[in-house]
Parts: structure tokens; C-alpha cells; sequence
């Protein structure tokens, strides 16, 4: 094919993103993606539960290094995620609007509401200590600090009907407190989490921090949700019928399960999205006095 | 000796892909075995070659020269088998059973070889179902504290010695190493050659080395560390798998896992045609052990086609066949307890050693 100025139209193949590295299905297999209009966009690959495991195990390799990344540190990766996204902002707006049938400016709001939730969410990595940790006052000579840490690794089902901002906004908090996470990309809508992996992948987030698999929602989903070395699951693009499958099999090895609920991705999203995948760590230590008897320095 | 399994699911699963078999260097191979067998008359084996370190020079020497395209093209089409199912489940539990579990750190401690001698007794304690490893092995002094772990069991203690890994010192040190961990109660003793006379072409003093272990073993079985990976080419490991063999080795053993480069499909292929040119030559059959590198399940089943397609079921024996491996033990069990469960098992729910 050609265009009218005899050039040779330079279609994109769009790949998965595990470990850092942009493989094809393991599978082979591939299905169309259309617009909102019906229109054929492009082929996406179709994944199979073994690029699932594959996922897994890019994302339990990564989780010693992001978690012990310094918070600071994570800021100013996830900052740089969105300086990168404000640079591709046109082929985003391009994808969103192709993709939900958005007006361009319609399209292009929804992306910088993407890219300013980047932001937000880039700045909460060293607060929410704050907000969810602290001292406690005990009844002994010890202090006593309780600290948030990331559960793991979580497998997140993006939201199927907004594919940039809804995917942003359940992506980003669970890698700001150090998780790493296997994205389940919108089953219809997977290109603008495809191309998020290109943003990814150029902006310092080790590789396995985040997985991104498009395909089948159910199929993926449901050995992801029975998978042993899985931590937690958010199922915010689950429908209510496979929500309960999965919250059955995630019972197993008793995953942490945040349950699909209406959000509006264009309100403030709060730190409700951040909390649901930490754990609280508590640390006794002793305050060194020794009462009457000891030393006074 | 053990029954030997003369038939069995991943030689069946193996033939039913016989089609992916035909190759050059199978037919190459054959003509490896009918020239050895032209040089040295079946009985009164090697006492010749033997004789001098000028003959047994000229019997290495004469050795056929390795195709190196061939024999690594060889092992990696042989990885290409797909084995799923209850071949699968087959090649699982024949691989946790030949598994040499081994702990050879400068930081052992009785505690952690106990640990691992229960393991080797109970790989699974989830699953009573699941197969005991071959054998545990420790260094000379873990002996008696990895006997009295594995008491009654059936597995066996494999003990390194000779100054492993280096193999640097004076053979009465080696030899005292040796008496050492058989009178411990060592079953099986996995010894190194001195890879510096090898090299230097002094194959008198390695040949002779073996014997003097060998001697001193008993009635251990011995396994011969080559360090495939400082030998530096494929001929010198032909050489080496024949020294050892004629030598009277039980084993023949790739590595000693300590250094950078450890077995190989295309090393082990190699070794495994020895020992079958070796048994087709003289009778006699000689083990052969992989060690170091071998982590996934995935690698384990490919040395296990490799086993099958080369020397033959005869093999498939954790009599004949080991891995030396730690790690490998923890795949195996997380892949067998997705065969059992269906679902995805993690390194959660197996021992951290």
C-alpha cells in the first residue's frame, strides 16, 4: 500500500511489554482491534496464559529492586514518565480519540488529565508514609513506627471502557508504593496501554515494573488470579460475573482483592487507590532509657 | 544393578517425534564407534593403551576429532522436543529422583546440611507422593551429619573430595580426602582430575590419579569431575571422558559448579556418546552426570531427551543418570504442583536453601 506522495505506508506492529523487553504473543496468535466506529486499527496480540507466567516472573524479579528503590527515588521515575507522555501527547490524543470515538479535544483532555495524574501520583510516593505510617504511642519505653510496604506483585484489570485514563489511574498508585504490576490492557481498547509501554520502557522504570498484556480479559485474568506468586489483584475492568470467579481463585493463597466499584476517572482521585496494596510493617525499638536507676544522657 | 526401564513414557513421547531425529551428526556419530572399535580388540581392554604414557597419548590422540557444528546442532535440536503432559509429569519425577542435591559452600553448617538432607528425603512435604532425590552432596567433613540425616531413607550421601574444586594438591592429601569420606559413610565419592597435568598433556598422571582414588573408594562409586569448562575444547573433553572411563570411573561428571562456564547440553551430549561407545566397546556401563547451570525444569527435561536420544533408555536411571543441581529441585516441584493443581505454584510454597 501506498500513500498519495507514493511513499510506502509504515504500519505498527503492536507488542506486549514483559521485563522490559517487547515480545509477541508466546502464542502466535493476534486479534483485530477496530475504533469505536467498527473501523480496523491494527492487530494486537492475543496472550495466553504462559505470557501471563512469563509476566509474573518478570514482575517478582523487579520487585526487590523498585521496593527498595528510595520513594524519592520512584518520584522522580514516575515524574519522567510523565515528561515523556507530554512529548508523545499527539499520538496519545490520536489513539484515545480513535479508540473511545472522542473528539480530538475531547481526546485531548482526557490525556492531560492522564498525564497530570502521572504527576500526582508521582508526588505521593514519598508523602503517603506519612498519611498511612507513623509513631504509636505504646504503653512501654519503646517507640513504636509503623511503616507502609508494597505487598508484591499485582495484577491489575484495567478499566475496558477508559483505556488512557482509567488505565493511568489504577496503574500509577500501584507502582508509586513499590509493587510491581501485570496490566491486563482493556480487552477492545488495548492500544494506548501498548504504546504507555514504549513511554515506559524509555523512562527509567526498570524493566518488570509494569507488564503489559492485551488480549482476552477472562483468559488472562483467570490464571493470574489463581497464580501463587500473585500478591493482590485489582479488578477494576472485571464485570461482575468474572469479578466473582476471580475473587474465588484469588482466595487460594488469600490475595489482597480490591473489588471493581463506579469510579469517575476525571474526579480527584484521593489516596484511596493507593492504600489498598500496602502492608504495614510495626517496629519495636527500645528508647535506651533505663528508668530511675540509669544514666541520664 | 537396578532394573533397568526398557520402555517408558518419555522414550515414547520421545519416538513419536522421530520425525525432528534425522540429522548428519547421528550418522557422524556412528562412525565415531565402528573406528574405536577397529582400534582396540574387546577383550583384554586398554591393558595396551595403558602401558605407557606414550601409548596412552597415541590412543587419545587417535581419538576422532568432534564436530563441533554438528554436535552443538545436535543438542539443540534434541532441546526443540516439546514434553507435556504425562510425559511430562514422567520426566518430572524420573528428574527430582536422579537429583544429586548438593550444598558445597565454605558457610555450611550442620543445620543447613540436615536441612537439606530432609529434603532430599521429603523434596515435597505437601505431597508424601513425591520421589526422593538420588542423593545429597557435601563436602568430606558434612558426611556423617548428611548420613545420619538421610538415615533409612535410601538416598545416598555423595561426598567431593580430592581437594575439590581445585584438585591443586599432592595425591597423598587426595587420597586422604577420599579414605576420609568413605570411612564417614560417603556411598558415592565425586572426585576432580587434575585439569593442570591434563592440560599439559601428562595423561599418565591423570589416569593414574584415577586409579589411586578409585582404590581407595571401596565400594563407593566414584564420579569423576572433568571441569569441562577449563578444558577448553570439545576434543579434550572426549579425551578426558575416555581416561576416566578406562580409568575405572562409575561416573563421568561434567562440573564442579564453581566455575563460570558448567554443563552444557552440547558437554553432556558429548559425554553421554563416550559412555556409550565405552559400553558398546567393552560392556561395561559408566554413569554420567551434568552439574552446575541446570536451573528450570525446562533444562532438566532437555538433558533427559538428550539421555534417551543418545545413550538410550538404559540410561534413564538415577543409577546412570544425575543432575547436580540445588536450585533445580525447587523448579521441579513448583512445575509438579501446577501438573497437580492447575494452578501456578511460587517460590512462596518451596524451602529457600
Amino acid at each position: 500500500m501506498s500513500d498519495s506522495n507514493g511513499r510506502l505506508s509504515v504500519f505498527k506492529t503492536y507488542k506486549l511489554y514483559v521485563g522490559g523487553k517487547f515480545p509477541r504473543s508466546e502464542s502466535g496468535r493476534v486479534y483485530e482491534v477496530n475504533d469505536a466506529k467498527g473501523n480496523w486499527l491494527a492487530n494486537a496480540p492475543l496472550s495466553s496464559r504462559k505470557d501471563a507466567r512469563d509476566a509474573v516472573v518478570a514482575a517478582r524479579k523487579a520487585f526487590g529492586g523498585w521496593a527498595g528503590a528510595t520513594a524519592y527515588l520512584r518520584g522522580q521515575i514516575l515524574y519522567r514518565v510523565a515528561e515523556m507522555l507530554e512529548g508523545r501527547r499527539e499520538q496519545f490524543v490520536r489513539e484515545v480519540a480513535e479508540a473511545e470515538g472522542l473528539s480530538k479535544a475531547k481526546a485531548g483532555a482526557v490525556v492531560d488529565a492522564a498525564i497530570d495524574r502521572w504527576v500526582w501520583y508521582a508526588g505521593w510516593t514519598d508523602k503517603i508514609a506519612q498519611i498511612v505510617g507513623g509513631g504509636n504511642p505504646v504503653a512501654g519505653p519503646f517507640f513504636n513506627l509503623s511503616s507502609p510496604e508494597p505487598t508484591g506483585v499485582v495484577t491489575v484489570v484495567a478499566p475496558q471502557d477508559s483505556s488512557f485514563l482509567g488505565l493511568v489511574s489504577v496503574l500509577a498508585p500501584v507502582i508509586a508504593t513499590g509493587n510491581t504490576a501485570v496490566v491486563i490492557a482493556s480487552e477492545d481498547r488495548p492500544l494506548p496501554a501498548l504504546s504507555l509501554a514504549e513511554v515506559l520502557a524509555t523512562s527509567d522504570v526498570p524493566g518488570g515494573v509494569v507488564n503489559i498484556l492485551s488480549g482476552k480479559t477472562a483468559e488472562i485474568a483467570t490464571p493470574l488470579a489463581a497464580h501463587q506468586d500473585v500478591n493482590a489483584i485489582d479488578l477494576a475492568g472485571a464485570d461482575a460475573q468474572l469479578a466473582k470467579e476471580l475473587e474465588i481463585a484469588a482466595a487460594d493463597n488469600l490475595k489482597r482483592v480490591l473489588r471493581p466499584q463506579p469510579v469517575d476517572w476525571s474526579a480527584d482521585p484521593g489516596t484511596s487507590r493507593l492504600t489498598p496494596f500496602l502492608e504495614t510493617k510495626t517496629v519495636w525499638h527500645p528508647t535506651g532509657s533505663l528508668g530511675s536507676g540509669g544514666s541520664s544522657y | 544393578m537396578p532394573p533397568v526401564p526398557k520402555s517408558d513414557k518419555l522414550a515414547k513421547a520421545a519416538r513419536a517425534q522421530k520425525a525432528l531425529k534425522a540429522d548428519k551428526a547421528d550418522k557422524a556419530d556412528k562412525k565415531v564407534k565402528s573406528v574405536k572399535t577397529e582400534q582396540a580388540p574387546a577383550e583384554a581392554p586398554f591393558a595396551d593403551v595403558t602401558a605407557s604414557d606414550a601409548t596412552l597419548r597415541r590412543f587419545l590422540h587417535g581419538l576422532p576429532g568432534v564436530d563441533t557444528v554438528g554436535l552443538e546442532a545436535r543438542a539443540a535440536a534434541l532441546g526443540t522436543r516439546s514434553i507435556k503432559t504425562t510425559a511430562k509429569a514422567y520426566a518430572i519425577d524420573l528428574a527430582i529422583s536422579m537429583i544429586d542435591l548438593t550444598t558445597l559452600e565454605g558457610a555450611d553448617t550442620a543445620g543447613k546440611v540436615r536441612a537439606l538432607g530432609a529434603k532430599a528425603v521429603h523434596p515435597d512435604p505437601t505431597d508424601r507422593g513425591t520421589p526422593t532425590t538420588a542423593a545429597v552432596c557435601v563436602y568430606p567433613d558434612m558426611v556423617a551429619t548428611a548420613k545420619a540425616a538421610v538415615a533409612g531413607s535410601g538416598v545416598k550421601v555423595a561426598s567431593v573430595a580430592t581437594a575439590f574444586p581445585a584438585g591443586r594438591a599432592a595425591l597423598g592429601v587426595k587420597l586422604a580426602d577420599t579414605k576420609d569420606a568413605v570411612a564417614a559413610g560417603a556411598d558415592e565419592i565425586d572426585m576432580v582430575i587434575d585439569r593442570g597435568a591434563f592440560l599439559s598433556g601428562n595423561y599418565m598422571k591423570v589416569y593414574e590419579e584415577i586409579r589411586a582414588v578409585k582404590e581407595a573408594c571401596g565400594d563407593a562409586r566414584l564420579k569423576v569431575i572433568f571441569e569441562t569448562g577449563e578444558l577448553s575444547t570439545y576434543d579434550n573433553i572426549r579425551r578426558a571422558s575416555w581416561i576416566g572411563m578406562i580409568a575405572g570411573a562409575d561416573f563421568i561428571k561434567t562440573s564442579t559448579g564453581k566455575v563460570g562456564v558448567n554443563a552444557t547440553p552440547a558437554n553432556t551430549l558429548l559425554m553421554l556418546e563416550a559412555v556409550r561407545d565405552f559400553r558398546a566397546q567393552t560392556g561395561v556401563q559408566v554413569g554420567v552426570k551434568p552439574a552446575g547451570g541446570i536451573r528450570s525444569t525446562k533444562d532438566a527435561i532437555k538433558f533427559l531427551v538428550l539421555v534417551n536420544e543418545t545413550a538410550g533408555p538404559d540410561w534413564l536411571d538415577n543409577h546412570w543418570f544425575r543432575f547436580g543441581a540445588s536450585s533445580l529441585l525447587n523448579d521441579l516441584l513448583m512445575q509438579r504442583q501446577k501438573l497437580a493443581t492447575g494452578r501456578y505454584s511460587g517460590p512462596d510454597y518451596v524451602t529457600v536453601d
